[in-house]
């Protein structure tokens, strides 16, 4: 068989046979959606735990409790802490099959645990990462906006974190990124995202070079696509900045 | 909880404040009188920093009491946040808000907490920027101005409270030499225009022209107490006259 008849065969069998190019997109609709609830999730939670924990650090950390508030506070940020230790602790695909096979053992709804999952597994890194951007604020412009006569929270809304996001974008892009990449393993609790499509059609069609390749690309692509819009969200808003 | 003598703007009672183990008041008795330009001289480590930021509880006490405009502010019941609006603070480091405009700056505090319209905001931030003669730098950002024209800015950002009371710590100190005038020129045109000001500071020269009290702390306490005259003329302890040797 002439070797450019034998590339034309791979191609047919791995993209138009049974319609498999459309299984690819279906797989690669699963992967998007996965990311995205899961980034909205890990984006919410991990903020959520970024102000128990940094709230701790500064007005606690090294002092007793004296308001009921105080032990309010130094509970969360045990429970916090205890979270981000358990989940930066396990690998991501066991966490998400304790999540499918246990917690949702009777409904074995997959794309639920998946969404869970992966987005309380974004939310520890994104609470590290907010937290370390709140800290590297300087001291003196919380206290500059308390001396005004700013509480706690107004303080947080209007002087620290909008500082603090431009600090961390980069690394909130970065944890994105690595979200896309970390849902090729929602195949484990039987959801067919892009990874587990390509592999599917390797082993129908003992075709290993085109699916796997072809996967890998569009992975790539998402990516280059997400580091753009970063890129140009974070010159925007540096131009905002003197 | 109300102290009867009405001229008196701060009364501060017994102040203790620790570190953890470091001790680093041991019971400050001062009083603030309307009108009054304290200046608070003192070595470094001496707690005259630690002092000026307890009075706005920027510091929390560990102990002792100090009463503004009658109201004992160390109560936990008292919500501080309304008495700082009536202290403006100044920092050595100038801490303007690095992402806004200086408009912007002096603006936040009035629109936000004084519940004053934007426009009104601005007109008055204006005004108080003629006055420190930077009325032309009202929409730089913090890190296009020098350093003691971001200082200027931050004492008007604190008198766009219209505050009753400003706490300056040593506002020239990260200046560089030839900035330090026009720093204290502004301060001093305060104080003539009757703020009631603590100030702590390391010029000697200052202290001695617009001080009304000039107070010396040394190892927590405030050591000496006088009117700028007799306090530079005529020191009494032989801490403050080493020091005053020193550092004039």
């Amino acid at each position: 068989m002439d070797f450019f008849e034998g590339i034309a065969q791979s191609f047919v069998k791995t993209f138009i046979n049974d319609d498999r190019w459309l299984q690819l997109l279906n797989g690669l609709g699963v992967t998007i959606l996965i990311t995205l609830v899961a980034a909205a999730i890990g984006v919410v939670l991990g903020f959520l735990i970024a102000m128990v924990r940094s709230t701790y650090d500064m007005q606690l950390q090294g002092k007793k409790c004296r308001k009921p508030n105080d032990y309010v506070l130094k509970v969360l940020n045990v429970i916090c802490n205890f979270y981000i230790t358990i989940i930066r602790g396990t690998p991501v695909v066991i966490q998400l099959m304790i999540m499918y096979f246990i917690v949702f053992a009777s409904s074995r709804a997959g794309i639920v645990a998946a969404f869970l999952s992966f987005g309380m597994n974004s939310a520890a890194y994104v609470a590290e990462i907010v937290r370390s951007g709140i800290m590297s604020i300087d001291k003196g412009q919380f206290e500059a906006s308390r001396s005004l006569g700013f509480n706690y929270r107004s303080t947080m809304w209007h002087i620290i974190m909008p500082q603090a996001f431009k600090n961390i974008l980069p690394a909130l892009g970065n944890e994105f990124i690595v979200l896309v990449k970390e849902t090729s393993v929602a195949g484990y609790v039987a959801l067919q995202d892009l990874t587990y499509v390509g592999n599917l059609i390797r082993s129908r069609t003992y075709e290993a070079f085109f699916p796997l390749i072809t996967v890998a690309l569009i992975y790539l692509i998402i990516v280059l696509i997400l580091s753009f819009l970063l890129k140009k969200l974070e010159r925007r808003l540096r131009n905002s900045d003197h | 909880m109300t102290t009867d003598n009405s001229n008196v703007l701060i009364k501060v009672d017994n102040l203790c404040k620790s570190f953890d183990d470091v001790e680093v008041l041991k019971g400050i008795n001062a009083e603030i009188d309307k009108g009054d330009v304290m200046v608070v001289i003192g070595a470094s480590g001496s707690g005259k920093s630690t002092f000026l930021r307890c009075l706005n509880l920027l510091e929390e006490p560990t102990s002792g009491s100090i009463y503004f405009e009658g109201t004992d502010i160390t109560d936990a019941s008292v919500d501080i946040n309304v008495h700082r609006q009536k202290m403006g603070m100044v920092f050595q480091q100038f801490n303007l808000f690095p992402h806004m405009t200086v408009l912007r700056n002096m603006t936040l505090g009035p629109t936000r907490l004084l519940r004053q319209s934007r426009e009104e905001a601005e007109a008055n931030a204006m005004k108080l920027l003629e006055r420190v003669g930077l009325a032309d730098r009202a929409n730089a950002y913090p890190s296009q101005l020098s350093g003691g024209q971001k200082q200027r800015i931050a004492i008007v950002r604190a008198l766009a409270m219209n505050p009753d009371v400003m706490l300056f710590d040593e506002p020239t100190s990260a200046l560089d030499p030839e900035m330090v005038g026009e720093v204290l020129e502004v301060m001093k045109q305060l104080a003539r225009d009757g703020m009631t000001m603590v100030v702590v500071t390391h010029e000697m020269g200052f202290a001695r022209e617009v001080g009304t009290k000039i107070v010396f702390v040394d190892e927590g306490v405030i050591v000496e107490q006088n009117a700028p005259e007799e306090f530079f003329s005529n020191p009494k302890s032989p801490r403050l006259r080493e020091f005053l040797s020193k550092v004039l």
